[in-house]
């Protein structure tokens, strides 16, 4: 029998959403010009980009110079961290960086590189069993040459929201620069740059129905960044290259929508949501736990471990009944690790290789999710057996 | 909000409405990947899936083309898997594969025995561990991409070998029992490996010029005995080289570096040329002699399956393989008592070697095997007796 997919990755990835894709289309083959160009096609397209950094200004509270168009989520990471970094050391003589144990491989990667490889020095702070980082914990990492905390708004894997504001508060006040990677929180709240006190955000539009292959970084006015990426003097200097006209044009409206329609969307995301935690910790307790915050986290994102199971194996009976999730610790190459993230949250091995991120988007619907909270325990009755079948073999 | 989008990704989502699911396993070489492409194109529901075993650590530099599950392997069967349209899944089974497969090779080495780890691969990982999967995705079969045949005949399935005889590979297959090759398929079993390769290009797979893989897929470069002395601390353990009379010639650097009938590399000088007899244990010593002193009429022979569960009556004559690429010689198969067969043959064998495999058949029909635990005692060639050489 012949079914539809069942998407649940939005964390991952979403559809571009038609009215952005609307957009975009001009730009490709009509407002095609550089915008650096002086003629009216590099005018035409200088103005679209303007336009489209003023809109995503506005929704943020932000200021259009304070927002620099980059390639993707990564790429923001990578120019908060080694832009702040490098500057600081090199005007301020500060070279102490600030991270948690659960960051995106984006920051925590290029973290350790600065480290490894530049010099920097690096404080991992740790999690609770939600995986949220503690004020005083981090109060005491603060030292006099630190020069940046990068904390991320929402884990990535289990949802969980770190308290920024907070964050943000505490940075302030002892004079050192907050980056916040809010690629999986940014289309899920409103914010106000004015009022929150984060110095810089990174944001991925492809994760709220715009486009891959564009990020977006906040940086608040009059801080200073190394640029990474040298060359023509695009966004004043601080990221060079062509801009990607489409894209921007198509970024800033897929936040614009975002933005607009938070109430309704977020609505829609909480219930189903709801209904997959409560449906499939119900039935499968105690071997499957809610992870992350209860409360506190992503109203899109349901994540889970599973005792004894391996999230690889999940996953591609997933596939096969037609339903798209991810895992923290599943991979293409058959090399799963416990998750990382899990692991900081204190489960054990034999839960953490076995966890499960559904994260739920706009054209889900309740049909979707009980089909799904129905399937998912014959899957894991399936596995269990499984496993009892090849320790006997074994 | 219901309605902004159009359903398009739904038209990726086609689960095939067939009959029957089966799971291919996958290596990104020329034969599984026809395999694939033949199920696919009888219109079954194919899975494909690749085990990713332990291998040895290496530089991509020293790795030798076509070594299991490597980057570029992997690579490649995605590659034949997502051309085909059918889901990809690589399974991790190398610590289970380290654990039983890579031991067992180590330890057979130190004990003096040559094992064949594909026998033992198909016996404890292919064929239960990869089936046990494979039905647990609710396939009805694993198919593989072996030169092999299942034939049913009534209740019955028969394991024969693959039509093309120079690439048979039943004799590693001869550790299946019924319940498995009722669920197993040998896709191009039926075919010979030009018809393979044209059948590559056919279908447009981009490996139809890959050359054939390994059998010890999980040493870096091929050379088991650079492997071993990595990999065991007690392989090297020197010795004396001594005739068969106990006279010493020499000194060998640990039994495991040596296999029954090597004459090269021994590194003695003699009135004529000397081969590994046999490998003592007890005295840690290398018994060589002179060709005819290899040749033998007998052998034993553990882990004995017979595919149809019956073991041949002691009066048929069969032919039998002592090893992958041997050829088959005549001979007869009786009890040997706790467990072991007793294998005569009809003339004198040369290279029996302990840890290999021993197969047994009529004509094409593989009745099961075992493998070898010693071969009896020396034979003096008759004259006129042919000496078997490996292909």
């Amino acid at each position: 029998m012949s079914r539809p997919l069942i998407y649940l990755d939005h964390g991952a990835s979403t559809p571009v959403h038609p009215q952005v894709l609307e957009v975009m289309m001009p730009f490709w083959t009509e407002a095609y010009g550089n915008p650096s160009s002086f003629h009216r096609l590099g005018r035409a397209a200088a103005h679209a980009v303007e336009i489209a950094r003023e809109s995503i200004a506005r929704q943020l509270n932000a200021r259009p110079n304070e927002l620099i168009f980059t390639s993707c989520g990564s790429e923001s990471d990578n120019l908060a961290l080694r832009g702040v970094l490098f500057a600081a050391r090199a005007n301020v003589g500060r070279d102490h960086l600030i991270i948690s144990q659960i960051e995106h491989s984006a920051i925590s990667n290029t973290a350790i590189q600065l480290r490894d490889k530049f010099g920097f020095e690096l404080t991992i702070l740790p999690v609770d069993h939600y995986g949220r980082v503690s004020l005083d914990q981090l109060e005491s990492a603060i030292r006099p040459n630190t020069a940046l905390i990068s904390i991320m708004a929402a884990n990535n894997e289990v949802g969980t929201l770190q308290p920024v504001q907070d964050i943000g508060r505490l940075a302030r006040e002892s004079n050192i620069l907050f980056h916040t990677d809010a690629v999986q929180a940014i289309a899920t709240r409103n914010w106000d740059m004015q009022e929150l006190q984060i110095d810089l955000m990174s944001i991925a539009p492809h994760k709220f129905y715009g486009p891959k292959g564009i990020g977006i970084l906040y940086v608040r006015d009059g801080v200073i960044l190394e640029p990474s990426l040298t060359g023509g003097g695009q966004e004043e200097g601080r990221r060079a290259g062509t801009e990607n006209t489409p894209y921007i044009v198509g970024a800033a409206e897929a936040f614009r929508l975002t933005q607009e329609m938070l109430p309704d969307w977020e609505n829609h995301y909480r219930s189903l949501r709801d209904r997959l935690i409560s449906g499939i910790t119900s039935a499968l307790e105690p071997d499957c736990i809610l992870t992350g915050h209860p409360q506190e986290r992503l109203p899109h994102n349901a994540s889970f471990a599973f005792r004894n199971i391996s999230g690889n194996d999940l996953l591609m009976h997933l596939d096969l009944a037609g339903i798209a999730a991810s895992s923290g610790s599943a991979c293409m190459s058959g090399d799963p690790k416990p998750s990382a993230t899990l692991l900081a949250l204190g489960l054990d091995k034999e839960w953490a290789a076995g966890g499960l991120r559904l994260t739920v988007g706009l054209q889900n619907n309740m049909e979707e999710i009980d089909f799904v909270v129905s399937t998912i325990p014959h899957i894991t009755e399936k596995l269990w057996q499984l496993n009892n079948a090849l320790q006997r073999t074994a | 909000m219901k309605g902004t989008f159009r359903n398009s990704n739904r038209d990726f989502s086609n689960t095939p409405n067939r009959e029957q699911r089966v799971v291919v396993a996958m290596s990104g070489g020329v034969d599984s990947s026809v395999a694939a492409a033949l199920l696919v194109a009888q219109g079954y529901d194919v899975v494909g899936m690749m085990m990713r075993l332990w291998n040895e650590p290496g530089d991509r530099q020293n790795v030798q083309f076509n070594r299991c599950c490597t980057p570029d392997q992997m690579r490649d069967a995605r590659r034949i898997a997502d051309q085909l349209s059918i889901p990809f899944y690589v399974l991790d089974v190398k610590e289970y594969f380290y654990e039983t497969i890579v031991q067992l090779f180590i330890d057979e080495h130190l004990a003096g025995r040559t094992p064949n780890p594909c026998i033992e691969c198909n016996r404890q990982i292919r064929f239960t561990y990869l089936l046990e999967q494979a039905l647990s995705l609710g396939a009805d079969c694993l198919a593989t991409g072996h030169y092999a045949r299942v034939r049913k005949v009534n209740d019955k399935f028969d394991l024969l070998k693959g039509v093309d005889y120079n690439k048979d590979q039943s004799y590693v297959l001869h550790v299946l029992n019924q319940d498995q090759l009722a669920k197993v398929r040998f896709p191009v079993g039926m075919y010979r490996k030009e018809e393979v390769r044209d059948l590559a290009r056919q279908f447009q797979l981009p490996v139809a010029g890959k050359h054939d893989s390994q059998d010890l897929c999980f040493v870096a470069d091929g050379n088991y005995r650079r492997f071993l002395e990595k990999n065991s601390d007690k392989a090297a353990n020197p010795g004396s080289i001594v005739t068969d009379s106990g006279k010493v010639l020499g000194n060998h650097k640990g039994l495991s570096f040596y296999t029954i009938g090597q004459r090269k590399g021994l590194g003695i000088s003699a009135s004529q040329p000397l081969y590994v007899l046999n490998k003592d244990i007890n005295t840690n010593s290398l018994v060589v002699g002179p060709r005819e002193a290899l040749g033998k009429r007998k052998l034993t022979a553990v882990g004995v399956n017979w595919i149809d569960g019956l073991q041949p009556e002691e009066s048929k004559l069969l032919d039998i393989k002592i090893r992958y690429k041997a050829k088959p010689v005549k001979g007869f198969v009786s009890e040997g008592g706790s467990g072991q067969i007793l294998v005569r043959f009809t003339e004198s064998v040369f290279g029996i070697t302990p840890g290999q495999g021993v197969v047994f058949y009529d004509d094409e029909l593989c009745l099961g095997g075992g493998i070898i635990a010693d071969s009896g005692p020396t034979e003096v060639a008759a004259p006129g007796s042919v000496a078997h050489k490996d292909q």
